[in-house]
């Protein structure tokens, strides 16, 4: 990469005529470009995390002006607390079973989006429509869902009438539907992402394609199967990666809705770890717990970018 | 013929039916909010359900409205979202430029960290930035605040930049420089002024970043006076008694900026935003 870069940075910033710069400024001139970014990425991203794997290792930090080195002892303390398992189990449910339906959903409505049988103008109108959840921030997507998940709310009611259940539920206030309310929300407010980023993947698949298979005599399925979900495929990885790793950073939405509870049976891994350091001010014991949930994003973020290499 | 003709009013009724569901899906819960917001309190959740109410009235906008601290939570996202803007598309532009035009020792490296950013939680970052940002002076500041979105918004940016600028043919600003002009010049004076569908495309994403962000306007605020418009609808629903139809009034208009911007810049955006997501 050194090798060839001189000569690749000569064709791309030929000297002014008449106006000669000693090589070594030339090759400085990037650097000067991308030293802003860089600061920032810097400040903002290195620094932090090596002050944050130092917290993890030592006791006393923030609050008090002398911490001392622990060792692992804050990682044995999280992972060894139940409520931290809890969240690991809670947050795996919780972005598997977002990031499948997120996918359900945006496919089928990308596919309807994409007919041929109708207008223009409809779909346009149809598109907005369902972009809508998206366009909110989760402050006021969560406010909606405790006034429609609200024990005498409109989808209590509704659930009523046509005899579902017998009395109104509080969704978010019991143990044994809270997770699935939190992520029935955020199924809701998340799949337009995926949405539109198939529906461009199903508009750029080759109309030949569909073509040779029609005239193959295939069905609707087999066209499905055979052309559209191969030409997907690529977009179908990356999305599925990039939501998970995206919904495993959700806070906002469970803070908002149950902060976690009722008995821990909401709690994330995110939530957790806020809670340690803001409500328990254990910010030695937070810190372990941020520097682990950093370790499984890049678990994550290692097969995005080997999904993406594959392209 | 009939029977093509026959199977393919089936599937338009088929696909119609299938798109009024999801529409249904998406939007009744918007419609609801909407709703709520023009009735009188007591009327939340009469039963039935109604979704226009006798005391229909704009009453719970004006309470909002013309509440001081609420105003100032307006103010504040306003002044925060438009400083990252600006100062995200500034930077944004000076990298993309060395990312499009150069080629150096450390580019790929400096990518994929530049990448490689947008997959840290949040919540990692917010522990230090917290020490981080009380030891600066910073907490409870614009600045602060500024700052940290500028985390999120900036590797999208030069992403999106990037991929605008690689689009531009060289030879557009290649053309300044043999007539005496420098590669700065060149990037103000041509290459900017080309790319302003492009920028206005990642400036209305950051916006929407900035303005919606939660986690480090909660813990990186104390005071009402720098609290943003998220922070806020959570304090009126932290109230002892709800205020139901306050709470999504103040919600509708926490989102008319979002919402006006994406109408406005939609076909610009879905495109930029899907071109982001697919091919980085």
């Amino acid at each position: 990469m050194t090798l060839t870069a001189p000569r690749a940075s000569t064709r791309a910033a030929p000297a002014a005529p008449g106006r000669p710069r000693s090589t070594l400024a030339r090759r400085l001139v990037p650097y000067g470009y991308l030293s802003p970014t860089v600061l920032l990425i810097v400040v903002l991203m290195v620094v932090p995390i090596v002050m944050v794997v130092g917290y993890s290792f030592r006791d006393n930090v923030i609050v008090q002006e002398n911490s001392v080195f622990a060792g692992f002892a804050n990682y044995t303390r999280v992972l060894t607390d139940p409520d931290f398992l809890a969240a690991l189990r809670n947050t795996a449910v919780f972005i598997s079973v977002s990031t499948v339906a997120h996918l359900v959903l945006g496919l089928t409505f990308a596919m309807m989006l994409n007919t041929q049988l109708l207008s223009g103008v409809t779909k346009a109108i149809f598109r907005i429509v369902y972009i809508l959840p998206w366009l909110f921030t989760i402050a006021v997507i969560a406010v909606i869902w405790r006034l429609l998940f609200d024990p005498s709310g409109v989808v209590n009611y509704v659930l009523q009438t046509v005899g579902l259940v017998q009395q109104g539920v509080n969704w978010f206030g019991d143990p044994a539907t809270a997770l699935w309310a939190v992520t029935f929300v955020n199924i809701w407010s998340g799949y337009p992402f995926f949405m539109i980023s198939l529906l461009a993947g199903l508009q750029g698949i080759p109309a030949d394609l569909y073509e040779a298979a029609a005239v193959d005599g295939t069905n609707w399925w087999q066209r499905f199967r055979h052309v559209t979900l191969p030409q997907l495929r690529p977009v179908i990885v990356s999305m599925a990666v990039l939501d998970l790793i995206w919904t495993s950073h959700q806070f906002a939405l469970i803070w908002m809705t149950t902060g976690g509870g009722p008995l821990n049976s909401t709690e994330m891994l995110s939530t957790f770890t806020y809670k340690q350091a803001f409500s328990e001010y254990e910010f030695a014991t937070a810190s372990a717990a941020a520097v682990i949930v950093l370790l499984l994003t890049m678990v994550l973020a290692f097969f995005y970018v080997r999904s993406q290499r594959e392209r | 013929m009939a029977a093509v003709k026959t199977r393919r009013t089936l599937a338009k009724v088929g696909v119609v039916t299938g798109l009024v569901l999801g529409g249904l899906f998406a939007g009744l819960p918007v419609l609801w909010m909407l709703s709520t917001s023009l009735k009188r309190n007591g009327e939340v959740f009469q039963s039935p359900p109604q979704l226009f109410t006798e005391g229909f009235s704009f009453d719970a906008y004006r309470e909002i409205l013309g509440n001081g601290t609420q105003l100032r939570f307006f103010l504040n996202s306003y002044i925060v979202a438009f400083a990252v803007t600006i100062l995200t598309l500034l930077v944004a532009v000076l990298a993309g430029y060395a990312f499009s035009r150069f080629r150096f020792p450390f580019q790929k490296t400096i990518n994929a960290a530049i990448i490689s950013v947008q997959a840290v939680p949040p919540i990692t970052l917010v522990i230090p930035y917290f020490g981080l940002i009380v030891a600066l002076g910073l907490y409870d500041t614009y600045a602060g605040l500024i700052l940290t979105h500028m985390v999120f918004t900036l590797p999208y940016a030069i992403i999106m930049i990037t991929a605008y600028l690689n689009t531009l043919p060289r030879e557009l600003d290649e053309s300044v420089k043999i007539d005496g002009g420098t590669g700065w010049t060149a990037l103000w004076r041509i290459l900017v002024p080309v790319s302003v569908p492009g920028l206005v495309a990642v400036g209305v994403y950051t916006f929407m970043i900035s303005w919606n962000e939660y986690l480090f306007a909660l813990t990186l605020t104390r005071t009402d006076d720098m609290r943003t418009v998220p922070i806020g609808i959570q304090l009126l629903m932290g109230q002892h008694s709800y205020e139901w139809n306050q709470m999504m009034a103040m919600s509708i208009l926490g989102s008319v900026p979002v919402l006006v911007l994406f109408l406005l810049f939609q076909r610009r955006f879905v495109g930029g935003l899907t071109a982001g997501a697919v091919k980085t």
